[in-house]
This record gives structure tokens, sequence and C-alpha cells, in this order.
């Protein structure tokens, strides 16, 4: 029974980091983006427009919560949950100081790049049941597009798997040494944009494509629910950014106790304002395009990744 | 040194798993009844875990939920014509009932009369290295021939739903 | 309260039989597909208990579920691609409706 509390303690814990990082996340996302497009972002409430995010949370909490007439009510109301649970859960495994991760256990990074699975059936389920055109081929577009984006991110990461010979995040940051980060560049790169096409941040924004299909499978939401598929999305960057660091940039090692969280911190928060240049420089693709992406350009790219870090090991 | 599966957990997964089944097949809607195997499939996955098969509980979910996902897609896209397609009558069959039902009590008797001379759990196992190691060691040619079949798999399901133009 | 084999065996042959009466009965070709999945996985189910403890070393329950995961996704690729050229044949994933026949 004691696994149960300490499962709710941790879910409720996960919940308000994510809350917080959505908070301070949207603020400064609107800061880097209008410094993108030239312009000043929020600057009206508080330092900075510091308090912009709290008068938009207090607006989406009083909001109404409509549920449209024709929608399926219960899938409704439950596909948020079936898309933020999984992000909660994937912050669970990343090591975040020395021989400390949630959850620590021998196949934590399977573990993460399995997780997502199921926030697509959530997507798809949202979409399918606002019973609305947009709506479902919004959902089909995002099923079709985190699918497909899986594979390279799974692989991708592979090849640190091999190079540390385990699956516990913890190991690999025992075994992590600095040449893996030129050794598995490429793996990165990998990581890094199936990672925003999982979260669908903007280059790969088609399932909520505005001009297209209103906003996809969240057309139908408002309010809070529609705050939570949000709030699912930061953390989903959060998560990959977290991720990302330990795995590839070797985390909070070199630092010792404390400060190493921060420094792991800091690594992540860089690949986070990557993740978000990225997204308000580029446009959106063209589902194709996106299609080939994954298949033609980053799953190759990935097992080159694979086959050169297995040479090194024989070699080595 | 033997160990036990805690008691209420286990009870909670065996009633998602046995409910999910059961609201799965009396569920009208084709979706939801997607949606109730994909919670069948994380509470195995869950016992999974109480069996100590870790790597097997988190590759459970990585398959079964794309795969649910994937039977999800082509549901609404095989009944996206007609609004109500998903939907239909409850419909029991007593004969397919008490069939079933005669199969399930026949292999559990037949199970369980030798899993009732076990009842303590042996230690806690090697865990997923070792797991690598059969996989890739004892059962090397097994493991190549499933990888085959899933080749000879996607090869088929490719030429089996390639449009036809006649 | 020890939870031996035999519960999770009872578990699996539930499920097992539910999924039997899934594919007996059911008339929508997905749903049949469903049904089959919840019978593979009390499969599953059974070889992982049985190997945990029994041969809790070799795990060689372990490795066959990992196989019966590998045949099974092969089977749902199969059988949805099945599905949809019956679809494109008759316009309908009834498995007994007039047209399909």
């Amino acid at each position: 029974m004691s696994g149960l509390i300490w499962g709710a303690i941790y879910g409720l814990a996960a919940g308000m980091v994510i809350s917080l990082a959505a908070f301070i996340g949207v603020w400064g996302e609107r800061k880097i983006a209008g410094r993108i497009q030239l312009r000043y972002g929020p600057q009206e409430l508080g330092p900075f427009g510091l308090l912009q995010t709290g008068a938009d949370t207090l607006k989406l909490l009083l909001k109404e919560d409509i549920t449209p007439a024709a929608v399926d009510v219960r899938i409704f109301r439950v596909a948020p949950l079936i898309v933020f649970a999984p992000a909660a859960m994937s912050l669970a495994v990343i090591p975040y100081a020395y021989g400390f991760a949630p959850i620590d256990t021998g196949v934590g990074v399977l573990f993460f790049v399995a997780v997502p699975a199921i926030s697509v059936v959530g997507v798809l389920l949202a979409g399918w049941s606002s019973r609305n055109t947009y709506a479902t081929l919004g959902g089909l577009r995002a099923a079709a597009q985190m699918i497909s984006y899986e594979l390279p991110r799974t692989l991708s990461v592979l090849p640190v798997v091999l190079l540390a010979g385990s699956m516990r995040p913890l190991d690999i940051m025992d075994a992590w040494q600095w040449w893996w980060i030129p050794l598995t560049f490429i793996g990165f790169i990998v990581y890094f944009i199936a990672s925003l096409a999982e979260i669908n941040r903007v280059p790969f924004d088609l399932p909520e494509a505005e001009a297209e299909l209103v906003a996809g499978p969240f057309a139908d939401y408002s309010g809070i629910r529609w705050a939570i598929f949000a709030m699912a999305e930061y953390g989903g960057l959060v998560a990959a950014s977290l991720f990302g660091a330990a795995v590839f940039f070797g985390g909070y090692l070199g630092v010792p106790g404390a400060l190493g969280v921060i420094v792991f911190v800091l690594k992540a928060l860089v690949i986070a304002l990557l993740m978000l240049w990225v997204s308000w420089t580029f446009p959106r693709m063209r589902p194709d395009q996106l299609m080939a992406t994954a298949w033609k350009v980053l799953t190759p790219m990935a097992l080159i990744q694979l086959v050169l870090v297995g040479a090194v090991i024989s070699w080595l | 040194m033997s160990e036990t599966v805690s008691g209420p957990v286990f009870a909670i997964l065996a009633f998602a798993c046995i409910g999910g089944a059961i609201g799965m097949l009396s569920a009208r809607n084709t979706i939801h009844a997607a949606l109730w195997l994909s919670e069948v499939m994380l509470a195995v996955a869950g016992l999974y875990l109480l069996l100590s098969a870790e790597y097997l509980a988190v590759v459970q979910v990585l398959i079964y939920a794309s795969a649910m996902s994937v039977v999800v897609l082509f549901i609404i896209m095989l009944t996206l014509r007609e609004r109500e397609g998903p939907v239909r009558m409850a419909d029991f069959s007593i004969g397919g009932g008490i069939l079933a039902g005669l199969t399930g009590v026949i292999l559990y008797m037949a199970l369980a009369d030798r899993g009732d001379r076990i009842s303590a759990m042996p230690v806690e196992p090697s865990g997923t290295a070792a797991l690598g190691e059969l996989l890739f060691g004892r059962w090397t040619l097994p493991l190549e021939v499933a990888a085959l079949i899933l080749l000879v798999s996607l090869v088929a399901a490719v030429w089996w739903s390639r449009e036809v133009d006649s | 309260m020890a939870v031996g084999p035999s519960a999770f065996m009872g578990v699996a042959a539930v499920l097992f039989s539910l999924g039997l009466y899934g594919v007996l009965t059911r008339k929508n070709a997905v749903m049949v597909l469903m049904s089959l999945e919840l019978m593979t996985v009390a499969a599953c189910l059974n070889m992982v208990t049985v190997s945990r403890f029994v041969t809790p070393a070799e795990m060689t329950g372990q490795v066959f579920a990992v196989f019966a995961m590998a045949v099974f996704a092969a089977q749902i690729g199969i059988g949805l691609a099945l599905v949809l050229a019956v679809y494109r044949q008759t316009g309908s994933i009834e498995l007994s409706s007039k047209k399909a026949t």
C-alpha cells in the first residue's frame, strides 16, 4: 500500500512542477516570441509582464467549462487527462541528482520513450469525441505524426544506452563520459527534432494548425480542459529537454550535491530555449514533408548513428 | 526468502483487467471498446510489474498503446461516413457465452491445479540485463525469426492495403 | 494475503474466455481483432506468471512473451490490412453481412 501512497504524492508533485513550469514557460515563451518577432511581448502586468500568466490562468479557471451538445461526453471529459498523465509520468524516470530519480528502474530509458504512446490515444480520442470534422482530422493527423516520430525518437537514445550498457538512467549517468557528446551528436539532433514533433510544437504543429484546422483536436475544448492540454504540451517540453540534457549532455555530472540539480536544469533550459527558438523561426511543414522527414531522414540518421556507436564500441 | 505479491494492489489490477474486458465487450460503441481495451492493456502491464517483469511491462505499454491508437484510427477511418456507424445494439449470445465460460473454467482448472503447488514466490530474479543476454544468447535464432515475421507481415500489410486501380 | 500463481492464472483465464466470447459473437471485424488481442494478452500473462514462479532465473516465459508480442504485432498489422482490403471490396467491415459473403 505504501507504493500507492508514494505514487499519489509523486503525482501531486509532478502536477505542481508542470504547472509551475507552464506558468513560467508561457511567460518566457511569449517574451522570447516577442523578441524574435521584434515585439515586446507581455509587459503591462507586473514587472516585465510577469503576472500576465497569472491573469491568463485566472481567466481560464473562471471561464465556463463548455461541453458541446454533440460530443461523446465521457470520452470528451477523460481525454485531457489521458494526454496529461503520460507527460507527468515521464518526468518520474529522469535522474535529477546523484543517485536520485523518483522512480529508479532498470528500464527507465525505455519507459521514457514508451509512455508518450499513451497520449497518442488521448489526442485521437479528444479529436474524435468532439464530433467535429476539423477536430477529427486534427486527431488523425496527430496520431499519424506521433506514431511516426516515436520510432526515430526511440532509436535516437539507443546509442547512449549502448555506450552505457544499461537502460537505467542512473547507470547511464555513472558511466557518462564527455566524449559521448560529439559521438552521439547526430542522435541528439534526431532526438531534438523528434521530440519537437512528439509534443506538436510549431514546425510540426499540423494537428492544431490554426489556419486550416481551427485548433485541431482541441477545437471544442475551453477553459480548464483546454489548459490541461496546454500544460501537457509544456510538460512534454520540460520532460524532453530534461531527459535530453541528462542523456546527451551529462545532466548534473561534475557538480556535487544540490548544485548539480541547478546545472542540470540550466542545461535543460538551454535545450528548451533552442526548441522555442526553432518553433518561432520556422514555418509549418506540409504533411508529406512531415512523413518524409520521419521515415526518410530521421530514421536513417538514427540508424547511422547507431552503427557508428556500435563500431566505436567494438573498437574500444 | 520468498516474496509475496501485494494483495490490495493485485486486487485493484485484477479488477481493472476483468472490468475493462467486460466493459469492452459490453460497449455499444467500437471506439469505447478500444478505450476499454487499452485500459486492460495498462492493467496487464501493472500485473507484469507485480511479476517483476519490468521490461515486458514497458514494452506492453509501448506496443499495445500504439496498436490501440492505430486500431482507433482505423475505426474512425472506416466509419467516418456513417456518423452512427460505430454504435450498435448490445448483443449477447448464450451459446458463445457458455462455450467461452467452459473453456475458461477448464483452462483455470488445468493450470491452477499445478499452480497451487507453488505458493511462495522465488527470490527476485535477475533483471532486464539478464533478459537481454538470454534473448541475444540462447534465443537468438527465434528472435531473428520473429524479426523476419515482422518484416514479412510489414510487406504483406502494405501489399494487402494498397490501392487497387481497376 | 498471499497471492499465488493461481490468482494470476485466474485473471488470465477470465480474460481469455472473455476474449473467446468476443471472437465468437462479435460481427464487427475490428471488434474480433480486439478480442484476439485480449486472448493474446491472457496467454502472455500466463507465460510470465509461470516463468516468475517456476523458472525465475531462466525467464523462459518472459522470452516467449516477447516473441508472442512480436507475432501479435504482425497479426494486428496483417489483420487491419485485411480489414481495409475487405472494406475496399464491400464497403463494410461486418463479418457476416450479405455483401461480404
